[in-house]
């Protein structure tokens, strides 16, 4: 169905090939994964499979694409539109009207196809997603994961053999990213249609897929069964990870393989875990002991826009050396509660002490040097043309002596160039140079936007080690997120939301363990065996006698 | 509504125009984000009366008899002979300028309801394939603007965190680029999804008929401004107006044609031209033309006169014709609200 011959790509003032010599051939009605780390040249694959690149984004394409016999170079992406159908990273950013049903027909009007079979097939799309309820709605209406189930039913609309995704659930919660692969394969199963889809999450896909494409880095590719390729890759999921750790063979790729395999391993655990409770990993995360008083405490905190509450009555108490995890569905009022706790976001009532003050009274380098906020886009703080004009200014505003800043960047993630341009670094970087210009005001309270968007396995290992630094150092930490596996490895306690309310709050074992949509995969495999992490059975067989 | 406007200096006219497009707004504006910007216009409307009196207080407040009061007189070297800076300031200059102020500001209110309840998406739909770049262009911007509001927001928001209030000097760099390029990168995604969802599928049209029908279409636009500008403006002659806008029309309906037969779109649920549409547009002619009648019969109620002053009269007909102009808010299909 789609064949590369001899791919290269190569952007211009690139130091190498982004893409060098690929030959792959991805057959009809595969779901092919595409794995590698951030800024490897997966979005280059995919762009290439429907000639964005290079027909969009320049650079030049050596080799030959070919899908279902059309050749990219001689056919521009608009008239592929029939054959492959696109989703972006944003699907927001790709929508051209304004309602869900116009969207659906978008494609198929530029199509020139026919008006009542328009009508039908917007209607079986509308089914076929379950959106059918949405139909008059604006777009822009709709939740994180609506709008990612109307991006594909756009491009479905118009029958393609072939559907791109680009991290479809990058940016979705769990259950929401739960509803998009379960649309993505049914697609696969009913209709045939090849699906190429590139995601860092790697737990949530590659128990569905047949062909796992991953790119080394080096501008070559590794196509094959998954279990092969991910047996050997760097970036793999928790359950190929344990898989590897107890030497199962052929590695599972779903909970349930795992589960099967694991029967001898969870008796060893529990053996292990139950003389050893207060030696195992998990203990820590038991009781943190709130000595003394809180660095930060909210009580009865509420945000309203309109008619709308965004967060109420919610009452939050973060102890020094903490990192605490805030979950909950897209628009349950994380991020409100988190700019409000900041003092520079709306709060209707309810009061916020960090040191016997309320940040939203003071000015905002005070409230900055008490609570220190990277958000959910962190390039909204960048402005200037260098790295080290960044930091420069960070020093300046925090009245730091000069190479704070850049001290702090060296630490947190060493190796960026200071003359590079802040909008061309990768996302792992930007959150690095972000968190230390918000770290030069030195704050004693650190809030984090879903710090782990876009962030792939070893970018999201560093950031799970540097909160647990600077948590010893002191500092109290809240990270709002939906990555179940980042929460497991990195979180002291849980804090979940839903409908502006918080509703659990406990240790990271207690509430993660207590529902099937917030628990990791290990203790899904090892449950009733109370382990989160990889590494926590690791130690765990390691410590074995 | 807007051509009545620019017949027309009398307060109370001007006031009933505005107070009637303001009303048809409320009660047929739908909920999408372009539907929000008549609080603006009539912010412009105002701040254009503003100015329009503080121009006629500094330069030029002297004209008429009744001296309100007066303002230090700025000595001009002798070049400048003929503009005066400060000085006596009357009552019928500053009416004067109240009422252009109002005239213009009207207009502009007037086309503000109008872009607020027309869906400029829908406009879109119907350019040729032959312009397909500036449809593209045309769609990417009028998907930016709100787009550009939310994230003007955002930073602006943003900055706090960063502790950077006051310090003025910085605020076009740190808004201005963050915006700008968030701008640049959502429309280029916005163009490439486009794209690869096939609009602009016309790959078969020779470059010569392309040219062809660009030229015709975008002069004909031209025309089609021309005239409109002839129409609304009252001091230039019919001449200029009518003329400019027939061929302008013809020019640009030709192009269309043309674009139109090479494009192979089809369109989901067209909107169709019914009953309601004649009738908002039959209105909207009938207006106008009562407006032009009233102005070559009865100049003077217009036109309220400044010397001498006398309080303006309301005259039967246009008054009439005006809250004609409230039909549509009747007659235009309600919004769907969600």
């Amino acid at each position: 169905m789609i064949r590369f011959e001899q791919v290269s790509v190569t952007y211009p003032e690139a130091q190498h090939r982004t893409l060098s010599d690929v030959d792959l051939h991805i057959e009809e009605g595969e779901l092919c994964l595409v794995v590698g780390k951030t800024g490897v040249g997966k979005s280059t694959l995919l762009g290439a499979i429907n000639g964005l690149v290079p027909h969009f984004t320049g650079g030049t394409l050596s080799g030959r694409v070919t899908v279902n016999g059309r050749d990219t170079s001689s056919h521009p992406p608009r008239e592929l539109a029939d054959l492959i159908g696109v989703v972006g990273q944003d699907p927001l950013a790709g929508f051209v009207t304004d309602t869900v049903e116009e969207e659906l027909a978008y494609a198929m009007e530029q199509l020139a196809i026919d008006p009542a079979v328009m009508r039908k097939r917007v209607e079986e799309t509308l089914d076929l997603l379950g959106i059918a309820e949405l139909r008059n709605r604006p777009i822009r209406s709709l939740s994180g994961g609506q709008q990612q189930r109307v991006a594909i039913g756009s491009v479905l609309t118009a029958h393609p053999r072939v559907l791109v995704l680009d991290e479809p659930t990058s940016a979705l919660d769990p259950t929401a990213s739960e509803e998009v692969l379960a649309a993505i394969t049914r697609l696969v199963h009913d209709l045939g249609v090849t699906v190429v889809i590139a995601e860092h999450r790697l737990e949530r896909v590659a128990q569905y897929c047949d062909r796992v494409i991953y790119l080394h880095g080096d501008g070559t590719v590794a196509s094959g069964p998954p279990a092969e390729v991910l047996a050997h890759s760097s970036v793999a999921p928790p359950v190929v990870r344990l898989g590897r750790l107890a030497g199962w063979s052929p590695l599972p790729l779903s909970v349930r393989d795992a589960r099967r395999e694991a029967v001898d391993l969870r008796e060893e655990l529990q053996q292990l875990a139950s003389p050893a409770v207060p030696a195992s990993p998990a203990a820590p995360s038991a009781e943190p002991e709130l000595s003394g008083s809180p660095e930060l405490s909210g009580r009865r905190v509420t945000v309203r826009y309109g008619n709308i509450v965004a967060v109420s009555k919610a009452d939050i108490d973060l102890a020094s050396g903490q990192i605490v995890a805030l979950m909950g569905r897209n628009g349950s009022g994380k991020s409100s509660l988190l700019w409000a706790l900041q003092g520079s976001g709306a709060r209707e009532s309810g009061s916020v002490r960090v040191q016997g003050q309320d940040p939203s009274t003071l000015s905002p380098s005070q409230a900055r040097a008490l609570v220190g906020l990277v958000p959910q886009t962190p390039t909204d703080l960048l402005y200037l043309a260098t790295v080290q004009a960044e930091c420069t200014q960070a020093d300046q505003d925090s009245q730091q002596p000069a190479g704070t800043c850049a001290g702090l960047l060296d630490r947190i993630l060493s190796g960026i160039d200071p003359q590079a341009h802040p909008r061309d670094l990768s996302e792992g970087q930007k959150l690095a140079l972000v968190l230390a210009i918000q770290l030069s005001a030195s704050p004693r309270v650190l809030l984090l936007d879903e710090p782990t968007r876009g962030l792939d396995y070893s970018a999201k290992e560093h950031l799970t080690q540097l909160l647990k630094e600077l948590a010893a150092a002191g500092h109290a930490i809240v990270v709002s997120t939906h990555d179940v596996e980042f929460v497991a490895s990195t979180a002291d306690r849980v804090l979940v939301m839903a409908e502006g309310e918080i509703l659990a709050d406990g240790p990271t074992a207690d509430v993660v363990l207590a529902s099937p949509a917030f628990a990791p995969q290990v203790a899904k495999i090892l449950h009733p065996a109370p382990f989160l992490t990889v590494e926590e059975v690791a130690t765990a067989l390691g410590s074995k006698p | 509504m807007a051509t009545a406007a620019s017949r027309t200096t009398n307060p109370l006219l001007l006031g009933l125009i505005v107070a009637v497009v303001a009303f048809v707004v409320s009660a047929r504006r739908t909920e999408a984000p372009w539907a929000k910007g008549f609080k603006a216009y009539l912010w412009f409307g105002l701040i254009i009366i503003g100015t329009r009196l503080a121009f006629r207080l500094l330069l030029d407040g002297q004209y008429g008899a009744h001296v309100l009061f007066r303002l230090p007189e700025l000595a001009l070297p002798s070049v400048a002979a003929g503009v005066r800076i400060g000085g006596a300031v009357s009552v019928e200059g500053l009416l004067a300028a109240f009422y252009d102020g109002l005239r213009l500001a009207t207009l502009l209110i007037c086309l503000g309801a109008a872009n607020v309840l027309a869906n400029p998406k829908r406009l879109l739909k119907s350019v040729p394939g032959a312009l397909h770049e500036v449809g593209v262009a045309l769609t990417v911007a009028l998907t930016m603007a709100p787009q550009l509001v939310e994230s003007a927001q955002r930073i602006r928001k943003a900055r706090r965190l960063r502790g950077e209030l006051g310090r003025r000097t910085h605020f076009f760099a740190e808004v201005l680029v963050p915006v700008m390029t968030d701008a640049l990168d959502r429309s280029l995604l916005l163009a490439a999804a486009m794209d690869s969802r096939g609009y602009g599928r016309t790959a078969h049209v020779p470059p010569r008929t392309r040219r062809l029908t660009g030229t015709l279409v975008l002069a004909g636009l031209i025309g089609v401004c021309i005239g409109i500008y002839g129409l609304l403006d009252g001091s230039s002659p019919w001449t200029l107006g009518v003329p400019m806008l027939a061929v302008g029309l013809v020019a640009a309906g030709i192009g269309f044609f043309i674009g139109g037969q090479r494009v192979q779109r089809s369109r989901y649920r067209p909107d169709p031209w019914l009953l309601a549409e004649w009738g908002v547009s039959a209105i909207g002619i009938l207006v106008a033309t009562t407006m032009f009648a009233a102005a070559v019969r009865n100049p003077t109620g217009l036109n309220p006169s400044l010397q001498p002053l006398q309080w303006p009269a309301l005259p039967l007909l246009p008054t009439l014709a005006i809250l004609l102009g409230a039909l549509p808010a009747w007659i235009a299909p309600p919004p769907v609200r969600s």
